[in-house]
């Protein structure tokens, strides 16, 4: 058995009173891209700058490959890290950066033309950065990181820098790159559309702490917390108190609307705890149900149409469906989810 | 907390070169100049009684702050020529830092608001003076002061005088020297300043209706403050201990402490009285030195 | 406005700049008198360059702030690196104060308590005091100059070196040296203006024999209005216009 290519126990950094990264724990598995997603100050970027040794854990250990790092400098780690400037040195020519890591290895000159190719910018050896694109400048980033083939590559905010269109496309390109390599990748992003697209997990980090590591499927479906939830797309919360359970892993919840069914999720709760119900706009189904709503607002987005829906009480409930022309706006109708579609979460 | 250790070992050899250095020929030299200023003189070369018997060891410690006394302070207290030569160095620098506040705003404003392609060469126009001797540029004031001088001589031939102004020699020479040569280290920082305010401001305020003269009084000036604090300090603080304007251009009975210091020491030869005039004198700029400290570390990098 | 500004500016011109070409002027007057316009004349170009005493004291100045920037933009190179890149250590106050310190300090105490250390200390004085004088208080003016730049320099590329397997030392030569090399070249030349122009401080320690441009400047301009001198400073000033505009064009040339 491979020891993963990453192992994170007991993460602190401190600095002063502020606590910036809080007892994470980790374990990337060998060839996994992994994603780390939080805003920005969350400690995602202190997390992966202490893996890559430019900071000192106060706390922890950092294992790569099965060998514990944490003491060493950053030059003796087996881990390259593509920063979010690039940062390539603007007095060196493209082919100087992408060598910069491969001093004293033999055919330093092949294996320049090897990356160079990789990233389809041959010929570009003798340019400067400067003299560069936006997402040349990226790739040569990228290939001088590869440069020394690391087991474990960090790319802090990878594509931050590039413009929309570049983006969607230069995701792909990264998503392939990785799975033809087989290196480990771990990125930091800001953007919870770009952690679904490339992450084979994501792992959301909230105030120093890795609060849900998971597929992107099912951080989106199963949020563990009201928090993961808001931070990968839109979703209605109703609050209740829990009521009992039902079959199939159900409970009921006692809402101002009647009763409702969802899926009990990993979080227990005690019977009368205040919870919420967290249903995702799509997963709301117009015309049956149990809640009774009134059409709000509706807006045309090509593919599918948004609707608010206002509850008795004055709650709005955001819905998402296919185009269709009814319910019409300021009809009536029934409103309802399935359970496996509903998360019950702390309020 | 602590940084791994390879470099830790290469930040000490990095500080260890400089502080040795400094340390030797800083450090000491003020040490030792306060020790001279604390004893008394001696009709010998050199012409003060040992600084320090360093065969003494702990009796020669308890010999040195004995052997200590204030008579060169007490001189200078004393005697009227020295504190007339502290106000008059105060009141040099500090009207002279008046001026240069007052001519060097509208300069460094034209600077700032001159067409982007030609600031450059503006710039480069006001630093070359800099660049050139500073005793080469005060003494072609001579040329221009003197009874004879141009400004006499034109001034007679536009008949505004009858009679040639004795100007070299007298204060006016002395501040005319002082503005001329600091107004670069007022008008640079100025400038760095005046250039990085944002244009939307000064558009905003004449947008709800200011004129251009209250976009200045209201906008540029008051954000143009620190430019203003960090040019004074660098023009204040070594105007106070300025040698070589008063001596050139100041009249015999111009006073200040750089001067007196001078003559104290190359004339009088009166080594300890010398020494503690620079230490009063480092005394009086401590104070502004202390007060600018931030204005002219930002002042230092504009320029 | 625009018109009181831009009257400003060209009076604040005029002014930096009416003594400089009065001197220019008077350089190549024949006569000897300021008043007296005596035609045009190279005579005092031809007496400047058959002054002994004075290329003597421009060899000794030049000697002088080529070793003094020297050592001062390698002491102020090391401060720099030393502040801004491992900041915290202790007596880190009283580092910064010695570094900065002497750039605040009245020159004329400076330069009395130098001798007054040479000579507690049995140093002959001459060439090598004013060497040592003058290295002390151009460092700062070089650390300044490297510090500016060095907080100006995106810190990841010092990372991104050391991610690539390269040594503090290997880091420093390969990467942050060559970064800082414009700025450590502005140090230097600001060093070397310094100890040229300086007269208070090489004044104080200097001995017999180490006579510098402008300790005879001084003492000759004490004596009045000189036409050689008119002269040495018209040399002076071209050079040093040349130089500033050269440079000026060239960092315009980079910054564009």
């Amino acid at each position: 058995m491979a020891a993963p290519s990453l192992r994170i126990r007991g993460l602190v950094k401190r600095f002063g009173t502020h606590v910036a990264v809080d007892g994470v724990d980790l374990d990337l598995a060998p060839g996994e891209f992994f994603c780390l997603l939080g805003p920005s100050g969350c400690g995602k970027s202190t997390l992966l700058r202490m893996i890559a040794g430019f900071e000192s854990p106060s706390d922890g250990v950092i294992e790569v490959g099965g060998a514990d790092i944490t003491a060493l400098p950053p030059h003796r780690r087996p881990v390259n890290m593509m920063f979010q400037s690039y940062a390539l040195f603007p007095h060196m020519s493209v082919a100087a950066n992408i060598a910069y890591g491969l001093k004293g290895r033999p055919d330093v000159k092949d294996r320049v033309a090897d990356l160079l190719r990789l990233v389809r910018l041959d010929g570009f050896g003798e340019r400067r950065p400067e003299t560069l694109s936006g997402g040349q400048r990226q790739r040569v980033a990228l290939a001088r990181a590869l440069a020394r083939e690391p087991g474990l590559l960090l790319l802090d905010e990878p594509l931050g820098a590039l413009d929309r269109g570049l983006r969607e496309e230069t995701q792909g390109e990264l998503r392939g790159l990785q799975r033809r390599l087989g290196t480990s990748f771990v990125v930091v992003t800001h953007d919870p559309e770009e952690a679904m697209m490339l992450g084979d997990r994501i792992g959301v980090m909230e105030r120093g702490r890795l609060v849900q590591v998971a597929r992107p499927v099912d951080l989106y479906r199963r949020p563990a917390s009201r928090y993961v939830a808001g931070l990968l797309g839109d979703v209605n919360l109703i609050p209740g108190r829990l009521g009992p359970a039902g079959p199939d892993d159900t409970r009921e919840i006692v809402t101002a609307h009647g009763a409702l069914t969802a899926q009990a999720g990993d979080a227990i709760f005690a019977e009368g705890a205040e919870v919420v119900v967290a249903v995702r706009p799509e997963s709301l189904i117009l015309g049956q149900g149990s809640l009774t709503a009134t059409v709000e607002d509706e807006t045309f987005l090509g593919d599918r149409i948004r609707r608010v829906l206002r509850l008795p009480d004055g709650t709005l409930l955001r819905a998402s469906g296919p185009p269709g022309a009814s319910p019409e706006r300021g009809t009536t109708t029934q409103v309802g989810f399935a359970p496996a579609d509903a998360v019950i979460l702390q309020a | 907390m602590a940084a791994p250790k390879p470099d830790r070992i290469v930040a000490r050899l990095l500080r260890l070169p400089p502080f040795l250095w400094l340390g030797a020929f800083f450090l000491l030299p003020f040490l030792v100049t306060l020790k001279i200023s604390l004893s008394e003189p001696a009709t010998a070369i050199p012409p003060y009684l040992p600084i320090l018997d360093w065969q003494g060891g702990l009796d020669g410690w308890s010999s040195f702050l004995e052997a200590l006394n204030f008579t060169n302070y007490l001189t200078l207290a004393r005697d009227d020529l020295y504190q007339a030569a502290v106000i008059g160095s105060l009141s040099y620098a500090g009207t002279a830092t008046l001026v240069l506040a007052l001519i060097g705003t509208p300069i460094a404003y034209a600077l700032a608001r001159a067409p982007e392609r030609c600031q450059p060469l503006l710039v480069a126009l006001v630093v070359v003076p800099f660049w050139t001797s500073f005793l080469i540029r005060i003494y072609a004031w001579i040329a221009i002061l003197k009874q004879e001088g141009l400004l006499n001589l034109a001034l007679l031939k536009l008949g505004v005088i009858s009679q040639p102004l004795e100007i070299l020699n007298t204060d006016a020479a002395v501040m005319i020297g002082l503005v001329y040569a600091y107004l670069p280290f007022m008008v640079l920082p100025l400038y760095a300043v005046m250039n990085r305010l944002d244009p939307s401001l000064r558009e905003a305020a004449a947008d709800l209706g200011a004129s251009p003269t209250r976009v200045f009084w209201t906008v540029t000036l008051p954000l143009s403050l620190p430019g203003i604090a960090a040019g004074a300090g660098l023009c204040f603080i070594p105007m106070v201990g300025e040698f070589v304007i008063p001596d050139l251009l100041g009249g015999s009975e111009t006073l200040m402490l750089g001067r007196v210091l001078w003559s104290e020491f190359f004339s009088n030869r009166d080594w300890p009285l010398a020494a503690a005039v620079a230490v009063v004198l480092l005394v009086i700029v401590i104070g502004p030195v202390m007060l600018f400290r931030d204005s002219l570390r930002a002042g230092g990098e504009g320029a | 406005m625009n018109g009181v500004t831009r009257t400003a500016l060209w009076l604040g011109l005029g002014f930096l700049y009416a003594p400089i070409l009065v001197l220019v002027a008077y350089s190549f007057n024949a006569s000897a008198l300021v008043t007296v316009w005596g035609g045009f004349s190279a005579r005092w170009y031809t007496a400047l360059f058959s002054d002994a005493p004075l290329i003597a004291a421009a060899w000794v100045s030049l000697r002088v702030a080529v070793l003094a920037s020297l050592i001062a933009t390698i002491l102020g190179t090391l401060a720099a690196l030393a502040m801004e890149r491992h900041g915290r250590f202790r007596g880190r106050t009283l580092f910064t104060g010695l570094v900065y310190g002497p750039m605040v300090m009245p020159e004329v105490m400076i330069g009395l308590s130098l001798l007054l250390t040479f000579i507690g200390i049995g140093l002959d004085r001459g060439v090598a005091t004013i060497v040592i004088s003058h290295a002390t208080f151009c460092t700062g003016f070089v650390a300044v100059v490297v510090s500016a730049r060095l907080r100006g320099l995106d810190r990841s590329l010092e990372e991104a070196a050391a991610d690539l397997g390269a040594g503090p030392l290997r880091v420093l030569g390969t990467v942050t040296l060559p970064l800082l090399a414009p700025a450590i070249v502005a140090g230097a030349l600001l060093a070397f203006t310094l100890s040229l122009d300086d007269l208070v401080i090489a004044s104080f320690v200097s001995g017999p024999g180490a006579t510098t441009l402008p300790m005879r400047l001084y003492s000759q301009v004490r004596l009045g209005v000189n036409p050689e001198i008119n002269a040495a400073s018209t040399l002076l000033v071209g050079l040093v216009s040349v130089a500033v505009l050269a440079a000026s064009i060239l960092t315009a040339k980079r910054g564009g």
